[in-house]
């Protein structure tokens, strides 16, 4: 490190007329060290050595590797850039929807008369929200299951298999998630759905339509919020069972050697320390519940209302699910109001994501795991 | 607790006998024990609960796309098929499929690649902690708004319209923070005395990186990109909108619709059932669906043979580090 630094100054001296202050700026952060510690007279024979290397064919070398440097800065403003840019290109293309006011309902047709972008797009994040609150309820009990069973119960040496299994999950498309929900899990779910609304069907979510039946075929919100349930399972299964597998082992010990049992230890050490894990690994799973478009889009049967009822058909419908339904037979300004709605989708979930990350950075702060 | 401690204190046996006392502690309060056995059921539970979709899904695609699947199904395309005709396949979607992600990955490995040199070998301060934080945030957009992105990035530049290059944009949006992840991590991993035994050798900084650092970590990079494509080329949503559908062949990612294979699957099924004429020949009413399926198919073995093949190599052809 020592040699470098001091090459590199040395060759400054050199050739100082192309030295700009940003490669100073440069320097200053990643030799610092070099130049702090090194006392004089070590500098100058490094300075002297450097001099002797720097023989024909440095000067290029340099050049490239300012010019490597460059790239890599580049990159990363660079995704800080399309993150910025994908948020401006959405607000650009949304903008004459936006501004069309109640005026947008007489060109798109799925927009109700009357009413402006911002108020079609309430029903539809209700739907969002809704659809992804119902999977999330479903997931997470299981995935803390899951993620216990491989960190805590499971034989040491399947643990890593088992795992694997609950990562294939993952792997799998969601196309296929949407063919399988729609074609195979729905038929199995109506008379499910069907006991349902007979015995629970005073709990609004649950209530049936006017005759007091679900729907058949169960084309609706619950079926959709069980496929995104099972497609979340892997990631919120993934963080937690990170997070459990670094409950520090003293603890565990401490609790097993109170006399507790494996449950009480898992409830009184291993749950307690994971917490705010779990809540992040729930905040993730809730983000990928919110922007998930095939399984809702083949699944469920869409409406524009704001309604509860989970086992009917026709009565929500998904941001995400209604823009790839509607985009490619759209008009251009029903583009940009569906782009309208994306933008609402985007800010949703960035800011479901923020708030996940942000438990996870402040977790690691003072886990002193780093 | 509370019972151990009166079965233990109440009736303790004066010191001597130890084996009471022994048998005293090591029993355990019914009632504790019978719910630390629930929560085992529980766990356990919860566990076949989650392989049920997994095996069920599996199985049904399994059972109901292999029929389908053949060298006929793998080699042509729907142009020219209609109705309820036993006939075509999903070659237009599988190449369409492969250009699209092939793109995608041109476009996001450099980047990504980049951006995790960045990180790893230059990055300090403010911006590093942003960039870290923000491809974070950046593998939480949904597909569906990357698709909207590119759509929206091209319509400015060059009107509406859709073509696979506008696909492979979007899946690059979605690609390159996995591909940042995995090689920021790989890049870590490489020992730092191999970098300082580089620049002690007089090897600048650029061609130690890319002589010493990216060799040294190949293997883990290029099981990540290939992980990395695995997950992107499932994406059905971002396609809908950007590359459409046709039945045709199409090469041309700069031009035209093109098919892709989950955007085929969504089609397909979409298509419904076909009703045939009583007494047709070559008609078969659940056509759009066994193609769904066998397209179904053909997905996840590729989804498959892509993890499959990273492992491989990661396992194969990584470095041999000591410690």
């Amino acid at each position: 490190m020592l040699e470098n630094g001091a090459l590199e100054n040395g060759l400054e001296n050199g050739d100082g007329l192309e030295n700009g202050d940003a490669s100073e700026n440069g320097d200053a952060s990643e030799n610092g060290d070099a130049s702090e510690n090194g006392d004089a007279s070590t500098r100058r024979a490094a300075v002297a050595v450097a001099d002797r290397l720097a023989v024909t064919g440095r000067r290029s070398g340099r050049g490239l590797d300012r010019g490597f440097r460059y790239l890599a800065v580049t990159s990363g403003v660079l995704i800080v850039m399309v993150l910025a840019a994908v948020a401006i290109f959405l607000v650009v293309q949304a903008w004459p929807a936006l501004r069309a006011g109640r005026s947008v309902s007489d060109e798109v047709g799925w927009i109700p008369d009357g009413s402006s972008v911002l108020e079609a797009v309430g029903p539809l994040v209700f739907g969002t929200v809704l659809a992804a609150l119902v999977a999330l309820a479903v997931a997470v009990p299981v995935a803390i299951g899951i993620a216990l069973f491989i960190s805590h119960y499971a034989p040491r040496r399947l643990a890593s298999a088992l795992g694997y299994l609950v990562d294939l999950l993952a792997a799998i498309p969601s196309v296929v998630y949407g063919l399988w929900g729609v074609m195979v899990l729905a038929p199995l779910l109506h008379p499910v759905f069907s006991w349902l609304v007979r015995w629970l069907g005073w709990i609004p979510l649950f209530a049936g339509d006017s005759a007091g039946n679900a729907s058949n075929p169960p084309r609706v919100l619950m079926t959709a919020s069980l496929v995104l349930a099972v497609m979340i399972l892997p990631i919120i299964t993934a963080v937690c069972r990170e997070v459990f597998l670094t409950t520090p082992t003293l603890h565990e010990e401490a609790a097993l050697a109170l006399g507790a049992t494996r449950w009480e230890m898992i409830r009184m050490a291993v749950l307690p320390y994971g917490r705010s894990g779990i809540v992040s690994a729930s905040m993730l799973g809730l983000g990928r519940a919110l922007g998930e478009t095939m399984a809702v889009l083949m699944v469920l049967s869409p409406g524009m209302l704001y309604s509860l009822k989970m086992l009917v058909g026709s009565q929500q419908q998904t941001i995400a699910a209604n823009i790839a339904a509607k985009f490619n037979d759209a008009s251009p300004m029903g583009h940009s109001a569906l782009i309208a709605t994306g933008l609402a989708l985007f800010v949703i979930t960035m800011m479901v994501n923020m708030a996940a990350r942000a438990i996870v950075a402040r977790r690691k702060d003072f886990s002193g795991a780093n | 607790m509370a019972a151990t401690d009166t079965t233990a204190t109440g009736t303790a046996p004066p010191v001597g006998t130890s084996e009471d006392l022994q048998a005293a502690l090591s029993r355990v309060d019914p009632v504790r024990k019978r719910k630390d056995r629930a929560m085992r059921l529980v766990v356990y539970l919860a566990f076949t609960l989650a392989m049920v979709p997994l095996v069920s899904l599996v199985w049904s695609v399994l059972s109901r796309g292999s029929g389908r699947l053949d060298a006929y199904f793998l080699l042509h395309s729907m142009r020219n098929v209609f109705g309820g005709m036993d006939a075509g396949g999903a070659y237009h979607a599988i190449l369409g499929t492969l250009l699209v992600t092939g793109w995608a990955a041109l476009i996001s490995v450099p980047i990504g690649l980049m951006v995790a040199v960045y990180l790893v070998e230059y990055g300090t301060g403010k911006l590093a902690r942003a960039v870290t934080f923000l491809v974070d945030v950046m593998t939480g957009i949904p597909s569906i708004v990357a698709g909207l992105f590119a759509f929206a990035l091209f319509y400015l530049a060059v009107g509406p319209q859709k073509a696979g290059i506008i696909g492979s944009v979007a899946l690059a949006v979605l690609m390159t923070p996995v591909v940042v992840r995995s090689s920021e991590e790989m890049l870590r991993l490489v020992p730092n005395e191999l970098r300082e035994a580089s620049y002690a050798l007089g090897v600048p900084k650029w061609l130690t990186i890319i002589k010493v650092v990216l060799r040294t970590a190949v293997a883990g990079l290029t099981t990540g990109v290939m992980i990395a494509v695995a997950r992107v080329i499932g994406e059905t949503a971002p396609l809908i909108i950007t590359v459409g559908m046709t039945a045709s062949i199409n090469r041309d990612v700069f031009h035209e619709n093109m098919m892709t294979l989950p955007v085929f699957v969504y089609d397909q099924y979409g298509r419904g059932l076909t009703s045939c004429a009583p007494g047709a020949v070559d008609c078969v009413p659940t056509i759009n669906f066994d193609r769904a399926w066998a397209a179904a198919l053909t997905l996840i073995i590729i989804v498959m043979l892509l993890n499959l093949v990273a492992r491989a190599v990661s396992r194969w052809f990584a470095p041999k580090v000591r410690g």
